[in-house]
């Protein structure tokens, strides 16, 4: 194969891989449960075209991993305890209300466009292509998400209300989202990562500004503590509902 | 609306003209208060149909046990909220908005598919509305689009070609399944048991009991009546159901080779006038979710219409 890796990087680029591939998935699933409850029709369409995306790119992530270890993308998602997903606090909490759910989507749509445009140019050429082919749809969920924010921040006092509280409680989870994997020092020195720390401060600075914007600040609260391997309670009663059919019957060879 | 005069037997010959001519009525053109009446019920309750349709399989799109499923689901759902946008927008052409429409949906005093009340109780129910809840529809909506109004006939058109995807995925997973592991089986044919009266009865009540038919049909508004469609659906699924080796819950069912048609034992239309009349084993939680996301959106909406007036003020 032409994008032979050396084992550590292969094992590395699997853990960030992994990490990705469960943002994009939780998040994916977190967002269809609006699917026919969402405030207006048009949303109904809207949050459901970001939720295929999200899990697009999830089975995207997967199936580069699968390229490196021969795993099976549909056994990870469906038959993994979740002590093993390695996707943040932030993408498993439960979906609120509709500001909370479009606030999350526009902090996790910051991070992927900086982690997306800083991939493109990773020198392990599947990933700098899969990264180039999801950024062109990153584009557009941050003008749909960026003007939620702006509705929501200037439109009711109910509505700015709502979305001050869903920062206060989104703003702990924000830097797990964007820390770096204990790995990705590996991935960074082979040239397949750019600086992770710097991907998160370009966050970061991405979202002061969108904030600032509709005269927001992001809350200077401690970080909700602990790695990728800590989860939400919230995670384990999601993949109770999700591996469930698939649980049922392991035997099955195609749904 | 403009005022487009008083109905007179000229124009109503005139009017009748037009259809039995082939010529599609469009919005603006003058068409009897009747016509007008009739299409607005048909489109508002068809649009209601596609977003209540959205609750019993929407339920499913966290448990389906495939990431290939789990994006086919949510994109089909996703084309539900679109039809039921494309009719709301058909509807308002007649004059009506689609505020009231679903006001009217909310308080219960229009209709939707009665089918929707049935509880999907598997994951193989999905499959098997895909194929036998969608087909009764396709069977419906080919005919409405060939429908005298132009922009309902045209909403069937689009409506009709996502449809046909709907169908098949449902087919291919009911396939998959009679076809897999004896687990997979039997939640097939228990799916069957259950869907396929109510897909039958979905296509309306009998000609006799059908008091709308003869004007509609007179008006090219339906081309076919219930029983004809139904007969079209049961041909082309019972077939195809019994060859994946899986039983039809119906032990009158038989294909006569005089006439070439399936013929169907008796439809149990208690059971479909008590559905219909809000008896139905989930009408009371549809309608509730439907009030609950229009009361839960409330403070979004109320958010989006200062947002674009404050714009406006300062535009």
């Amino acid at each position: 194969m032409t994008h032979a890796l050396a084992t550590d990087v292969a094992a590395a680029l699997v853990a960030r891989l992994t990490a990705m591939a469960d943002d994009e998935l939780i998040l994916g699933h977190r967002d269809a449960e609006w699917t026919g409850h969402a405030p207006l029709l048009e949303e109904d369409i809207a949050l459901a075209n970001i939720a295929q995306d999200e899990i697009g790119h999830a089975v995207l992530w997967l199936e580069l991993r699968s390229q490196l270890d021969d795993s099976d993308p549909d056994a990870l998602a469906f038959f993994r305890d979740a002590g093993d997903f390695r996707s943040s606090r932030l993408v498993e909490l439960p979906r609120g209300d509709w500001a909370f759910t479009l606030l999350r989507q526009f902090l996790f749509d910051a991070h992927e466009a900086e982690l997306l445009a800083a991939l493109s140019g990773s020198s392990y050429r599947p990933l700098a292509e899969a990264a180039g082919k999801a950024a062109t749809e990153e584009v557009f969920h941050l003008r749909h998400t960026g003007l939620w924010l702006e509705r929501l921040a200037h439109g009711t006092d109910e509505s700015a209300a709502r979305i001050g509280a869903a920062l206060e409680r989104l703003a702990p989870y924000l830097p797990q989202l964007t820390e770096p994997l204990p790995s990705d020092s590996v991935l960074e020195r082979a040239g397949v990562l750019p600086s992770m720390e710097a991907v998160g401060r370009a966050t970061r600075t991405r979202i002061e500004g969108a904030l600032a914007a509709v005269g927001l600040d992001l809350p200077q609260v401690p970080a909700n503590p602990g790695g990728r391997e800590r989860h939400t309670e919230d995670l384990v009663t999601l993949l109770i509902d999700m591996q469930a059919v698939a649980r049922a019957d392991p035997e099955a060879e195609a749904w | 609306m403009a005022d487009l005069g008083a109905e007179s037997p000229e124009r109503l010959a005139a009017f009748e003209a037009r259809i039995a001519a082939g010529e599609k009525i469009e919005p603006g053109d003058w068409m009897p208060e009747a016509y007008r009446h009739q299409l607005v019920r048909m489109i508002s309750q068809h649009a209601h149909s596609e977003v209540v349709g959205m609750l019993p399989e929407g339920a499913w799109i966290p448990r389906a046990p495939s990431l290939r499923r789990k994006l086919i689901l949510l994109a089909k759902v996703q084309d539900e909220a679109g039809h039921g946008q494309y009719l709301y927008h058909a509807a308002e052409t007649l004059g009506v908005h689609r505020d009231e429409l679903i006001a009217a949906l909310l308080e219960g005093r229009a209709k939707y598919s009665s089918v929707f009340n049935y509880p999907p109780l598997t994951w193989a129910d999905v499959g098997m509305i895909g194929w036998l809840v969608d087909g009764a529809a396709i069977k419906n909506q080919v005919m409405l689009a060939q429908c005298s109004y132009g922009p309902y006939s045209r909403a069937m058109v689009r409506i009709c070609a996502e449809e046909t995807f709907h169908h098949k995925q449902g087919k291919e997973m009911v396939l998959t399944y009679a076809r897999g592991t004896a687990h997979q089986r039997a939640m097939a044919q228990d799916a069957l048991d259950r869907w396929w009266w109510p897909s039958l009865m979905m296509l309306g009540p009998h000609d006799s009991d059908s008091p709308n038919t003869p004007q509609l049909v007179r008006w090219g508004v339906k081309t076919k009546t219930n029983d004809q469609v139904r007969q079209e659906f049961v041909d082309e699924h019972a077939p195809e159901l019994l060859e994946v080796g899986l039983e039809v819950p119906d032990p009158e069912l038989r294909f006569d080779p005089a006439d070439g048609h399936w013929h169907h034992g008796p439809i149990d239309w208690d059971e479909f006038w008590a559905v219909v009349r809000g008896d139905g084993p989930l009408n009371a939680e549809r309608l509730e979710a439907r009030r609950r996301a229009f009361e839960e959106g409330r403070w979004v909406r109320e958010a989006i219409a200062a947002h674009a007036a404050r714009r406006e003020a300062t535009a």
